[in-house]
């Protein structure tokens, strides 16, 4: 949630049991503001909190004028510094892919695990069975990756591409209608897109290359059915909101333990459970703390 | 003489039902560009007149179709002589109909004298047009209409739908005048009140609401009569059908103004309706003081605000306005049940609604009403199964060829526990939104938390959904609610060390069987514990609730005891159960036992404690977190202290979930040489072996013959 709107986002986004006492709020939205003016960004977000056992990380992210481009990371462990993340690299989600459990919340900590490689020696071939060391810090990296690839949504009509390429943030956004916003084709992926090129010219026809230019929410994998979603205030709109109901997804996955299991990144189903409110509310579910609905799941996902 | 012949050929040609009828009817005494309709009615009109009180009234006879063209007016007017029933607005005005039997039965008389007059009133209220054409049109002598007036007979007059006097036709009330008025005075009969109640008893029945929606034929009608009325086309009879049909679709598809747009009925308006009597206090505002004295005192309610004020400080917990909802609507709660302790257990999120769930205890003996009737139901279902395997042993005796009976027998089904004790301890409330009413959840049985231990489902948020999964679940989503709700209790309900304490009767422990005491009490010497030693160690904090032994209850049983009912019904299968399984008898951690000793998860610990405010160290809050149930979260300062448990509803496992697999498929029969498979016979082994046996009875007879043959020698020596 961007650090101008926190407070109203916090509140909203209260439903699911998760929550920052009054003095970490109170640090972050001070050091939000440093950090921007440090690292020179145009928009800050707080991303959420992952859950450790020593310790919880806070993340932030710094976004610059291209909405789209790769955004810098920032984790915190007590709300007032902050330091930065290298970004993801292929070598790192390998690596951290077979770490689970909880995090220690101590960014130093190594977690062990043992491989099998096999090793030439001449003609014989070997296993051996090596230890890697991978810190939590990579596999913090992997896990902000993961979750932000698989949940960060985004309204739709919330940013617009221009010709030139950069995506804007459209500041006439109003927020949806109480009938779009129960439709998962109003929102989009917050990321590159992935499947839109597989589409067809036929689905292409009917799509707006300003507004439409990432992936939808309708095509994920398991299919969802729709539940009740609420339309959000005229008063709550503007640009801080169409910004939180991005951001809102990381606040879930925050809360839980932050971990995922790399071999089952199925993309979530989409769910809003909402609650009847004036103000909207939203929950939504990643899949770290989302394993297979049911049992039948897994005909379904493969 | 022109209005006489027009008049039998115009009324033939209304069709035979009466509805339409009468719309055209209606249409026709509308006098639209019909003046031939206009002629017969005022030639009746005036007949009434003159013959207000004919004798030929009485006479009842089939209906012509005039008399179904005056019915309605007679209706009308009846109404406005019974004059309780007011004139509502168009659409809605119709009089009530009576049944068609009860009435001609009860009041002929009093309505024979009654539908001259309403027929006058009628026909002077609905042809206010025709007043003006009165003398130049009557021209005959009302005979042959005065004849087919006489035609009547009441029970087809009410039949069919009527409207209200349209308000256009309120002119006409003042051609009327002191002759209307006078008659309508003199005909206020006593004894309207079976008339009336026949009127109602129609009335009624016509605003029954079809079962496919809403709608009831009253309105339906009242809808596609106005329709026609407002819009007068041409050929009404004909164009009905499809009027029917279009009044009908559009009841469903209101119509969108494309200029100014309808207000949308949100869900949040109806929600926020439903929240704002929460607010209202209950029993009304005028007795203020004293409800104020009364509520002073004490309640069971909970503090919810104190509670959610230091879970906010911990970074747990929903939003204010969120939290002083449920207190309201907890305070719903307490004053409908008959509740003696009540609390704010926490909200289990779900994908479609979420739950917010409340522990409470009744008083005594109040819930006790319930259980006996869940108790009946099943013992009805048990004794019926014994009848059942006594029915089934007799037929199989009786059967020459024996049907293998299975092997297998179901596990023997574990009691549940008692309420007020184990896992049932307390009672528990859901609703879903402040505001809505609350369900209370059955008690849990064993089987259910056993089941509920191997499959992980999103809770939808409606309590009667299936769960459907593998081991199969039984119940519906209320159990499973229940059955995690036990779970997350048992495991995550903490209090610091010292809290409560041990009731001094310690003499119940050996009956027990060593499963320890289950009853505590709060320590009145308790003085609170310092945040920093809290947090230090987890000996300080103590689990309150009962552990659920594998078997799923708290308190073990032996499975293998049979009861009574099952010994001498089953004692002639029991041989082959032979060889008692040993049962072990389960034990676990008593109560009051510290956290420390909770097993760890993958060399982890169960338990998160923290600060609340690392800053300020003096004023926070120690605070616990589950690791082995994500969102159960407890606080402790001073002498307070609370659990909650905000989440889903799952249990962490650094795994992923993965379903049972179905079991191995059974055996259906052990295999013999009965049923083997074997190839049969060819024809040539068969011939071969046909050829070998005779040739051995051949040898046979051979031998006999020969010894016979001796034997006869023999003799014959």
């Amino acid at each position: 949630m961007d650090a101008e709107s926190l407070l109203l986002s916090l509140e909203l986004a209260s439903g699911s049991g998760q929550g920052l006492s009054p003095d970490r709020r109170a640090s972050l939205l001070t050091s939000l503001m440093l950090v921007k003016r440090d690292y020179r960004y145009d928009r800050v977000l707080f991303w959420g909190r992952i859950l450790g056992l020593v310790a919880d990380y806070y993340i932030a992210q710094g976004l610059n004028e291209d909405q789209l481009a790769p955004r810098k990371t920032l984790y915190s462990l007590n709300c007032t510094e902050w330091s930065l993340l290298p970004p993801a690299t292929e070598e790192m989600v390998a690596q951290s892919s077979v770490v689970k459990g909880r995090f220690m919340g101590d960014p130093s900590h190594e977690y062990e695990h043992i491989e099998l490689q096999k090793v030439n020696e001449g003609e014989k071939v070997f296993e051996e069975e090596v230890v890697v060391q991978i810190k939590e810090e990579t596999r913090l990296v992997y896990i902000i990756d993961q979750i932000d690839k698989a949940v960060a949504i985004i309204p739709r009509g919330a940013l617009f591409k221009t010709p030139f390429g950069p995506t804007h943030v459209n500041r006439t956004f109003e927020g949806l209608s109480l009938s779009e916003a129960k439709k998962l084709s109003s929102y989009f992926h917050f990321r590159e897109p992935v499947e839109l090129k597989n589409k067809t010219l036929l689905e292409k026809a009917d799509l707006d290359p300003s507004l439409d230019f990432m992936d939808s929410l309708e095509h994920d994998v398991p299919k969802d059915e729709e539940t009740g979603a609420q339309r959000l205030k005229p008063k709550d709109t503007g640009p801080g909101v169409s910004r939180w109901r991005g951001a809102t997804p990381w606040w879930c996955c925050a809360a839980c333990s932050g971990q995922a299991s790399p071999s089952t990144m199925l993309p979530a189903p989409r769910t809003m459970a909402t609650s009847m409110w004036a103000l909207v509310r939203r929950t939504w579910t990643c899949p770290s703390c989302y394993r297979r609905r049911q049992p039948g799941f897994l005909n379904t996902a493969s | 003489m022109g209005d006489l012949p027009p008049y039998p050929e115009s009324l033939p040609q209304q069709p035979p039902s009466r509805r339409s009828s009468q719309a055209s009817e209606r249409r026709h005494s509308r006098g639209q560009a019909q003046p031939l309709a206009a002629g017969p009615e005022e030639g009746r009109q005036m007949p009434p007149d003159a013959q207000h009180n004919v004798p030929g009234w009485s006479q009842r006879r089939s209906l012509s179709q005039q008399e179904s063209f005056l019915m309605p007016q007679a209706f009308q007017a009846e109404e406005a002589r019974l004059g309780g029933m007011e004139y509502p607005s168009m659409n809605s005005g119709f009089p009530s109909e009576p049944q068609p039997q009860p009435y001609p039965e009860e009041s002929r008389n009093q309505a024979s004298q009654g539908t001259t007059s309403l027929i006058l009133q009628r026909l002077q209220q609905g042809q206010g047009g025709l007043f003006q054409q009165l003398d130049s049109t009557f021209q005959e002598p009302p005979v042959s209409p005065l004849n087919q007036f006489n035609l009547y007979q009441t029970d087809q007059i009410y039949e069919g739908a009527q409207h209200g006097p349209y308000r256009r036709d309120d002119p006409a009330l003042q051609f009327s005048g002191s002759e209307l008025g006078f008659l309508q005075y003199s005909n206020e009969v006593p004894e309207p009140e079976p008339l009336e109640l026949a009127v109602q008893n129609a009335k009624a029945y016509l605003l029954q609401t079809s079962i496919n929606c809403d709608l009831s034929l009253y309105e339906h009608l009242v809808n596609l009569l106005t329709k026609i009325l407002n819009q007068r086309p041409e050929d009404p009879l004909s164009v009905l059908e499809p009027l029917n049909r279009t009044t009908q679709w559009e009841w469903f598809h209101p119509k969108l103004d494309t200029l100014r747009d309808d207000p949308e009925m949100q869900p949040t308006y109806e929600m926020a309706e439903k929240q704002k009597a929460l607010f209202t206090r209950g029993g009304g505002g005028a007795e203020g003081e004293q409800e104020m004295e009364e509520e002073v005192g004490e309640t069971p309610v909970p503090n919810i605000m104190e509670t959610a004020f230091y879970f906010e400080q911990a970074g747990v917990g929903l939003s204010a306005d969120e939290s002083f909802r449920i207190f309201l609507a907890l305070k719903q709660l307490v004053e409908q049940q008959p509740i003696h302790t009540c609390r704010f257990w926490g909200k289990i999120l779900g994908i479609n609604r979420s739950y917010l769930v409340a522990e409470v205890e009744f008083r005594e003996g109040e819930e006790e009403v319930e259980e006996e009737e869940v108790e009946e139901v099943m013992e009805g279902a048990e004794i019926l199964e014994a009848h059942g395997e006594e029915e089934g042993e007799e037929d199989e005796e009786k059967a020459v060829d024996f049907i293998p009976k299975p092997t297998w027998k179901p596990p023997p089904v574990i009691p549940k526990e008692e309420s007020r004790s184990g896992a049932n301890k307390y009672l528990y409330f859901v609703c879903n939104e402040p505001g809505l009413p609350w369900t209370r959840l059955p008690h849990v049985t064993p089987a259910q938390i056993v089941n509920a231990r191997k499959i992980k489902k999103f809770f939808t948020g409606y309590l009667d959904a299936p769960i459907v999964s593998y081991p199969p679940f039984p119940g519906n989503e209320a159990n499973y609610l229940r059955a995690q709700i036990a779970r997350i209790s048992a495991a995550t309900q903490i209090s610091p060390l010292g809290f409560y304490q041990f009731s001094e009767e310690e003499g119940d422990e050996e009956e027990e069987g060593g499963a320890g005491r289950d009853s505590y009490e709060e320590n009145p010497d308790f003085e609170g514990i310092p945040v920093l030693e809290l947090i230090d160690s987890m000996a300080n904090w103590v689990h309150h609730t009962q552990h659920i032994l594998p078997q799923g209850r708290c308190t073990w049983v032996n499975p293998s005891q049979k009861t009574e009912e099952e010994e001498d019904l089953g004692e002639e299968e029991e041989k082959a159960d032979e060889g008692p399984e040993e049962v072990e008898q389960e034990v676990g951690p008593p109560l009051l036992t510290p956290l420390s000793e909770d097993a760890e998860i993958m060399h982890l610990s169960p338990w998160t404690t923290r600060v609340s405010c690392s800053l300020c160290p003096q004023y926070s809050v120690a605070v616990v977190r589950s690791n082995l149930w994500p969102g159960a979260f407890a606080y402790a300062s001073g002498k307070k202290f609370e659990n909650i448990y905000i989440g889903w509803g799952h249990k962490y496992s650094p795994e992923n979930f993965n379903p049972a697999l179905p079991a191995p498929i059974q055996q259906e029969y052990p295999s013999g040489p009965a049923i083997m498979e074997m190839s049969d016979p060819t024809v040539e082994e068969e011939q071969a072996l046909k050829a070998a046996q005779e040739q051995v009875l051949a040898a046979t007879e051979e031998e006999e013959e020969g010894e016979e043959e001796e034997e006869g020698e023999e003799t014959d020596d």
